[in-house]
């Protein structure tokens, strides 16, 4: 198991090291989604199924489905048409589908496998964590919703389309 | 089962992700690419309280991570706004030109 | 009919309402039916009041009136009250009578003037102030009338105000007399602290026996008043401002500066009689006030050229003569040389104010001249007024009340040779300088043309007072001719009759030297002058007698030396200290606070990446720091 554990620690810190690296944000999130994967893959390794999944379905899942939008949204026209015929050429993504390949042979592995667990500690289930949740931590609970909700109505205000507006400092330095 | 993978390799590991994130927001002028990197350093965290939370065979841990979790999505949520009407105001995205709030 | 009283000061009062409030809209004619008929309603209520008190004496020789409750603070509360005697009666007598002539006379002086309601809304005021001054029953309403009057003399003599000159000589006045007024505070202050009351009855009823005769505290005390009459007076050393006051209009330097405000001093000592013959000291320094006053205001008055500043110091220098007469304890003197001198002088000063006018505003003397046959009118009510004014024997109202004071001041117990001299040669001054003011005014050649004659609002007024100038002598004569003494016997219910230490029987030797005296003035000025004028070009090129004529001209040199003693210092310390050393610190603190601020701002670069940076040494700082200890 340890050899899992660090062959993926190694596709962590590489794909981490690409993202910073990179020009292009699309190459990025690529080496991202990776990097999150293989966090994912050793939250597994950790025991803790359930954080995995979530780290698969709302981090590389949702959470890199903004960066996209946002991506795309901020680059249109033709350019970008030209742009995304230089992203889809292997060498962009040849990297990205290696590490892909291995993390996913790890996981064949570890679940053909009958103990796929670094430590001696019995797993820790979804159960256990949502009677904490709801018991316990309640009041995060509560307050996560209320920055959820702070958060989506803030998002939707500061995304509006608005023209260029101006403090009235700014527009006086601006008039002289 | 013994294993010769001792929490402090995870914490090291998460050090080193934190790390690479700070590095990744000091060094890039691309504002997205500094709110990837400081999903990076969340995510370093949330390592962290996964790692300890296995160690102790305790539920907390995966908690705190619920909770990272949901911190960043409001995060994102916000940033990849501000990111959006920035491009629209300044037609930049390079933080060294987004300096008007100097004192 | 007593209880008409506080009509009296009621309707000036309203007046200056109505002009106050609506004056702006008013024509002036109605400005002048208000303001003049405020005055002149007093004056009618003023002596059906007489009358009646006259006729049916009160119990107690006063009558008062309790108006309402001032305050009450603490067992001390001083009343809204009028009290009438003979004193204030004689007072609210001249107030009114005269101050309703020269409202009179005003209506047509200033019947060019912008500022028309203004004028007539601060004199009402200024009648009003003053009736509360001599009606007060309780020394704090008398203060409240004290620093009225005063306030209508700053606003008046600055009338002119666009005139910067006219600002500064009302600053003056104001600025000295309140250095008088402040030690009559004080005065008041001791007086509350030792009898536990204000009112004046029962201050000079219980005085003699609260207080030893000439115990320290009565001196003080006394003092302390004298200092507020030296100021409200114009008595040396606070005389400096009453020349400087003539910068107002002409009715205004007759009403305030001669007939009624400058004698406020006269009156306090005289209601506070008690405390002065409480002590020796006092008494015998205001005497001396006066006497020294009374010479040197004379003879700063021989040199003027300004018709009105030789007024002005001739007022200081009667006043003097009252001063001398409260000192020598001669009370119904005084009052009575304050009744004559009220006509004279005012009637002297509308006179001035209508050859002035004519003139088109010429105020020296040395301009004047030959007045006597355009102006015939003002030529003989001014030469009655000077006639009173240098007491020429028998006519004159000034001479039975200057020869009452030259006898108190040799006969009274309190007088004495010495102060006798000084009063017998200031009248050889007064008889000097009035001489010289009718010949340089009326006599010899013209020099200026007339512009308009002085109409019969004008005229009038002044017919009137010179009869009273004349007339108001003989209610009091010498026992020697006569012996009637109608005024004196009026006031005994108030103030003491005099004691003697002479022998009655001399006294005609005393009038014979006073006969000698302004004759003697007359004479001199008469040959120096008219007849043989180059004798007096010949003294003015003698250097000596041109140092002696510009001490005497710049008023003995008061105003200099009070410059050197105190403005001077005063504005070399204003100067030093403008950077208010106090200041210095607080501005120290502002400073280090702004350089502090530019020193933080400076680290604000608006750059993201030095702001992250800066969190990240932070934070291995404190991990650092946490490691290691």
């Amino acid at each position: 198991m340890d050899i899992a554990f660090y062959i993926t620690a190694a596709v962590t810190l590489i794909s981490t090291g690409m993202v910073i690296t990179r020009h292009n944000p699309v190459h990025a999130l690529l080496y991202l989604v990776i990097s999150l994967l293989s966090l994912a893959m050793i939250f597994f390794l950790l025991g803790a199924a359930f954080a995995a999944l979530l780290e698969i379905i709302i981090y590389a899942g949702a959470i890199m489905v903004l960066f996209i939008f946002v991506i795309m949204l901020l680059n249109l026209g033709e350019e970008t048409a030209a742009q995304e015929k230089k992203w889809l050429k292997t060498r962009i993504w040849i990297g990205p589908a290696i590490m892909a390949g291995v993390l996913l042979f790890e996981l064949c592995y570890l679940i053909s496998s009958s103990d796929a667990v670094l430590y001696d500690q019995p797993n820790v289930g979804p159960r256990p964590v949502a009677l904490a949740l709801f018991r316990e931590y309640l009041i995060g609970v509560e307050l996560a919703a209320m920055l959820l909700m702070a958060a989506m109505v803030g998002a939707a205000h500061i995304g509006r389309h608005k023209k260029m507006v101006l403090h009235r400092f700014l527009k006086e330095k601006e008039i002289q | 089962m013994n294993s010769s993978v001792s929490t402090e390799i995870v914490m090291l590991l998460a050090g080193l992700l934190f790390v690479l994130g700070i590095t990744g927001v000091v060094i890039r002028k691309n504002i997205i690419f500094m709110l990837l990197s400081v999903e990076i350093m969340l995510n370093a965290s949330g390592l962290a309280f996964i790692a300890a939370g296995a160690r102790w065979g305790q539920p907390d841990g995966q908690v705190m991570f619920i909770f990272i979790l949901a911190m960043a999505a409001a995060e994102v949520s916000i940033g990849l706004a501000l990111i959006l009407q920035i491009y629209h105001q300044h037609k930049s995205l390079d933080i060294d030109k987004l300096r008007e709030m100097n004192g | 009919m007593n209880n008409l009283l506080w009509l009296i000061p009621a309707l000036p009062l309203a007046g200056f309402l109505i002009l106050v409030a609506a004056g702006k809209h008013l024509s002036n004619k109605l400005v002048a039916l208000t303001g003049v008929g405020s005055i002149s309603l007093a004056a009618v209520v003023t002596i059906i009041v007489g009358f009646n008190f006259l006729s049916s004496p009160p119990e107690g020789g006063a009558y008062a009136q309790t108006l309402w409750t001032w305050m009450d603070v603490a067992g001390f509360s001083p009343k809204i009250a009028l009290s009438l005697d003979s004193l204030s009666l004689v007072f609210i007598f001249v107030i009114t009578f005269i101050g309703s002539l020269i409202h009179i006379y005003s209506a047509g002086f200033m019947a060019a003037d912008k500022d028309y309601s203004r004028f007539f809304a601060c004199m009402n005021l200024f009648v009003f102030s003053m009736l509360v001054l001599v009606l007060a029953d309780n020394l704090l309403l008398m203060y409240l009338g004290w620093e009225g009057v005063g306030l209508c003399s700053y606003l008046l003599i600055g009338f002119w105000y666009e005139n910067p000159a006219n600002g500064y000589a009302a600053r003056k006045a104001f600025v000295i007399t309140r250095i008088g007024d402040t030690a009559m505070a004080l005065g008041l202050f001791t007086i509350y602290y030792q009898f536990g009351t204000l009112v004046m009855s029962e201050i000079t009823a219980t005085a003699p026996s609260v207080w030893q005769s000439n115990s320290s505290i009565a001196t003080v005390t006394a003092l302390l008043l004298l200092a507020g009459g030296m100021g409200k007076s114009a008595q040396l050393p606070l005389q400096t401002w009453l020349p400087d006051a003539m910068a107002g209009p002409s009715p205004v330097s007759a009403l305030i500066h001669a007939a009624t405000m400058v004698t406020a001093g006269v009156y306090l000592i005289a209601r506070m009689h008690v405390l002065f013959e409480l002590s020796a000291t006092a008494q015998m320094i205001v005497a001396v006030v006066g006497a020294v006053t009374l010479l040197v205001a004379g003879f700063s008055a021989l040199t003027q050229y300004d018709i009105k500043r030789v007024l002005a110091y001739s007022t200081i220098s009667q006043i003097g003569y009252m001063f001398l007469a409260l000192g020598v304890g001669a009370w119904t003197a005084a009052i009575f040389h304050f009744m004559a001198h009220a006509f004279f002088k005012a009637l002297l000063f509308l006179a001035a104010g209508a050859i002035i006018e004519a003139l088109g505003h010429e105020h020296s003397m040395f301009k004047m001249g030959g007045l006597k046959d355009k102006m015939p009118v003002v030529f003989w009510t001014f030469l009655i007024g000077a006639a009173s004014l240098s007491a020429l024997p028998l006519v004159s109202a000034g001479f039975y009340s200057k020869d009452q004071i030259l006898w108190y001041a040799w006969a009274s117990d309190k007088g004495s040779p010495l102060l006798w001299l000084t009063a017998f040669l200031g009248a050889f001054t007064t008889a000097a300088y009035t001489t010289r003011m009718m010949i340089l005014t009326f006599l010899g050649d013209s020099k200026t043309g007339i512009g308009h004659h002085p109409g019969k609002l004008m005229t009038i007024p002044l017919i009137v007072l010179a009869f009273f100038s004349v007339v108001a002598g003989f209610i009091e004569l010498p026992h020697n001719f006569g012996h009637f003494t109608l005024f004196s016997d009026l006031l005994h219910g108030v103030l003491p009759s005099t004691v003697l230490r002479a022998d009655e029987s001399s006294e005609w030797k005393f009038q014979l030297l006073a006969f000698v005296a302004t004759f003697g003035g007359i004479y001199l000025v008469f040959i120096y002058y008219y007849r043989e004028p180059y004798k007096i070009e010949r003294l003015r090129e003698s250097p000596s007698f041109q140092w002696l004529y510009r001490f005497w001209h710049g008023g003995w040199g008061f105003d200099r030396l009070f410059d050197l003693v105190f403005v001077t210092p005063f504005v070399f310390l204003a100067k030093i200290n403008k950077r208010d050393v106090v200041d210095r610190f607080y501005e120290g603190i502002a400073s280090v606070t702004n350089h502090l601020y530019r020193l933080l701002s400076a680290t604000q670069t608006g750059s993201l990446r030095w702001y992250i940076m800066g969190m990240v040494i932070g934070a291995i700082i404190i991990l650092g720091l946490q490691i290691m200890l």
